[in-house]
């Protein structure tokens, strides 16, 4: 298990001093203008060399992608974007950040943006973090108070402003050019890519846009090197991971873990156990919402990372957003509501999304109460594979995919409704 | 599910001056000519302020930033945060519905909602002082089931806790948000499994709740009075990062109007206008039918073909039409049961007149029998006729 000095977010829940003191006190903003006095190529490549892979779900290399942006200026600004639109079912890990450990992500928006030639930073939060909002603001506003932002922030040389900016309550605003739309004050809807936000993105300017815990661990991976990092995890899934469980544990909680932990033990240690013991656990969503379920039995030893969980189980990290289900739930119940869920946030651009997420959860609809012909689970999986990759923003992959992910595991829990539904009869689950 | 401006607006709106101080701040965070990035946090602002969204608030935004009044419509009506229409006076009820909180029990909190305020969501209660919704996952997984209340959220609910909250809150009353069963905020019930030397020095409540409790703002009404307005990055020289910061936006329009008085204005001003403008294109050959067309436009309007296609059903299924008959029927426009079944007195009068049935289809009973069939029903009459073919040759 993961020590407490090797955790980054150390006020995770905040019981400790949230103010600028405390954070200072923790050993966060020390020695920030030092970190930026090292150098742009340097700061890229700990990043590289740290193997941090972005933590808002796609997992890309965070140093890579940085280094996309351009080096020398034309004449435009250049923009950080912080994502902090966490609307991922499941998913509830950046709101511990931003409400009780702001100033790791302060300092590491400071950081990014000198490496990214920015001297300007949005902070994108979702509309219905309001308290987390007014936290962060506050954190913010003591950083400038302390000359941490502003004009030669922290000492550094560097002018820099964050801003804090909302939405209002869209799922996919949490996808990068719909983002950059909404904060340029439209619709969010996805842009075509490319060109891609290094090139032009918000206000036609280059721009990246980062997940919030990509961006507050920087700072410490900075000060404790990357080998440090590194260290933890498997090659390829490097470093200390904020997973997020929730449904039927004993005690459902957001932690941070190293990369690589085992399913087992990340319940065990953390969440008290599976409700009702191992033997009744029926299936988990391992990454948020928008990544397959895995049934029960599968998880049990699985290892918590990118690769194991896609190469192995057909499934993903994700957002590490852990979503357990028993034995006592209704599993396609539980995946219609996540279709449910896709079809109230399609933000109607493209017609195989617009049209397939209202067609597929009417079909799951039916699925549910067993009222369906046996060939509609293949009619169905068709559509799925109609949706995905058809689509300009990958919404429509990620409605697909949990459908997909239930025909594949439980395709008999449906066949088994949809007999007892025809014969009359109460299937073998229904009689428990 | 359609959002449109509710159908009952108000006659004007204004920001409280606290509230418009406020907004000319959050305007100053976006680069010069780029205002309308502000357009989110004054439509959500406008709605603290009144507890929803108005066509008057949606204008008056729109003129603050200078955008065109349907721009500002579709960002109220894309992101669901906005209420187009009015809500509880007390307090507006969210409870998160998806997955996590659904396995965990969010459906009883709807039923609790249901019960207590109004059956349907989007509807106000008896005593107008509640409502509610259900929302897409509001991010606060690891409590759940939660509902947020206001600003608030208030998490790890049952159903027994909510229905107190809700009692709470039409009483007058604000409980204390955050986790209900006792927890500080994410970390496990059962009691810490990491970070334990970090658990000195902690403030009440968790940093959410805190500031609930704090500020006391829950529920209220927002006036832009709460808190005090910080604008840090607006430096002493009055720039923001090199360029004026104390720069007002945009200059309303003097007399702001709404988009039926501008329509009117406009007409008002020039009646000429409404002449139509020569065509910019004019195509190199005239085009088949466009003589007719034009011949057409102005009083041309579509109408529907007044024949119904309809179905010829076997007439002979009715019990007193046999071959004969039919065929004066088919002859009279007659070919179904459907058309049959909707004659009222008068179409029968007509009918036993034109064709001499000489009563028969009331005493036969026709439109009984041809309701039956029309329907999909079989009449004892038309069952014996099919089994027995009598009819066939």
């Amino acid at each position: 298990m993961l020590k407490d000095q090797d955790r980054i977010f150390t006020n995770l829940y905040g019981m400790h001093d949230r103010t600028l003191a405390g954070a200072q006190a923790r050993g966060h903003w020390d020695g920030t203008a030092g970190l930026i006095d090292k150098g742009r190529d340097w700061i890229i490549q700990t990043m590289k060399d740290s193997g941090l892979r972005g933590r808002g779900g796609a997992g890309f290399p965070t140093g890579l992608k940085w280094s996309f942006m351009p080096k020398e200026s034309d004449g435009r600004p250049a923009y950080l974007v912080v994502n902090a639109d966490e609307s991922e079912p499941g998913t509830c890990k950046d709101r511990e950040i931003m409400r009780h450990d702001p100033h790791t992500l302060i300092e590491g928006c400071l950081i990014a943006s000198y490496a990214m030639n920015a001297h300007t930073c949005y902070i994108y939060i979702r509309g219905e973090y309001i308290r987390e909002r007014e936290a962060l603001q506050n954190a913010i506003d003591e950083a400038y108070e302390a000359g941490l932002l502003g004009k030669n922030a922290a000492g550094s040389g560097w002018d820099f402003d964050l801003f804090l900016h909302h939405g209002a309550g869209a799922y996919i605003c949490g996808e990068e050019t719909a983002l950059i739309e909404s904060l340029e004050g439209k619709k969010g809807m996805p842009r075509m890519k490319p060109p891609f936000p290094a090139g032009a993105g918000l206000y036609g300017c280059p721009t990246t846009v980062n997940n919030v815990e990509s961006i507050a661990v920087v700072p410490t991976i900075l000060r404790r090197g990357a080998d440090w990092f590194a260290g933890f995890g498997r090659p390829n899934n490097a470093g200390t991971k904020l997973f997020a469980i929730s449904g039927h544990v004993n005690n459902p909680c957001v932690v941070e873990e190293a990369m690589s932990i085992g399913f087992e033990e990340l319940i065990e240690k953390h969440c008290g156990g599976i409700r009702g013991g191992w033997d009744n656990l029926l299936a988990v969503i391992p990454g948020g919402s928008s990544v397959p379920c895995v049934r029960g039995e599968n998880m049990r030893d699985a290892i918590m990372d990118f690769d194991y969980l896609r190469g192995e189980l057909g499934s993903g990290l994700g957002t590490a957003a852990v979503i357990v289900m028993d034995k006592q739930t209704d599993i396609v119940k539980a995946i219609w509501r996540l279709s449910k869920f896709y079809k109230h946030e399609s933000c109607g651009q493209c017609t195989p999304c617009r049209e397939g997420t209202g067609w597929m959860m009417r079909v799951m609809d039916r699925l549910v109460k067993g009222e369906a012909e046996l060939e509609e689970i293949d009619m169905l999986w068709d559509v799925t594979k109609q949706v995905e990759g058809h689509t300009i923003c990958a919404l429509g992959d990620a409605a697909a995919w949990p459908i997909q992910g239930l025909i594949r595991n439980f395709r008999e829990e449906i066949e088994d409704r949809i007999k007892a539904q025809k014969t009359g009869r109460m299937g073998a689950m229904a009689a428990e | 599910m359609l959002r449109r401006l509710h159908a009952e607006q108000p006659e004007s709106f204004a920001f409280t001056p606290a509230n418009l101080a406020w907004a000319e701040g959050q305007i100053t965070k976006y680069p010069e000519g780029r205002q309308a990035s502000a357009v989110i946090p004054l439509l959500w602002r406008a709605q603290e302020q009144e507890g929803w969204l108005s066509k008057p608030a949606i204008e008056a935004v729109a003129d603050m930033l200078g955008m065109a009044y349907i721009r500002v419509l579709e960002v109220a009506s894309f992101y669901f945060m906005f209420q187009l229409q009015p809500v509880g006076s007390v307090a507006h009820i969210q409870v998160c519905g998806t997955t996590s909180c659904m396995i965990c029990g969010a459906e009883d909190l709807i039923a609790v909602c249901q019960e207590k305020i109004a059956s349907k969501p989007h509807t106000l209660s008896a005593d107008g002082k509640l409502s509610w919704e259900e929302v897409e996952c509001l991010g606060s997984c690891s409590n759940a089931p939660m509902a947020q209340i206001g600003k608030d959220y208030y998490e790890d609910l049952t159903a027994a806790r909510f229905g107190e909250i809700i009692d709470e809150l039409a009483a007058g009353k604000v409980p204390v948000p955050g986790p209900q069963n006792g927890r500080y905020g994410s970390e496990p019930k059962s009691g810490l499994t990491s970070l334990t030397e970090y658990d000195s020095g902690k403030t009440q409540y968790n940093a959410s709740a805190q500031l609930a409790t704090d500020i006391g703002d829950s529920v209220k009404r927002i006036d832009g009075t709460e808190v005090p307005l910080l604008t840090p990055w607006i430096g002493k020289d009055g720039t923001v990062a090199g360029r004026d910061g104390t720069a007002k936006p945009p200059a309303p329009a003097p007399t702001p109007k709404s988009a039926v008085q501008q329509d009117k204005d406009a007409k008002a001003a020039k009646p000429e206008a409404a002449k139509p403008e020569a065509p910019k294109v004019v195509p190199s050959k005239e085009l088949p039918g466009q003589k007719e067309l034009a011949e057409k436009k102005g009083d041309w309007k579509y109408e529907a073909p007044k024949e119904e296609a309809v179905v010829a059903d076997d007439l002979k299924l009715l019990k007193g039409v046999g071959p004969k008959l039919e065929e004066k029927l088919r002859a009279a426009g007659v070919t179904s049961f459907a058309q049959i079944a909707a004659w009222g007195p008068d179409d029968i009068a007509e009918m036993d007149e034109k064709l001499s049935f000489k009563g028969r289809i009331e005493r036969d009973g026709w439109i009984e029998q041809a309701q039956q069939l029309a329907s999909g029903q079989e009449t004892e009459f038309a069952k014996r006729a099919k089994e027995d073919g009598i009819y066939d040759d």
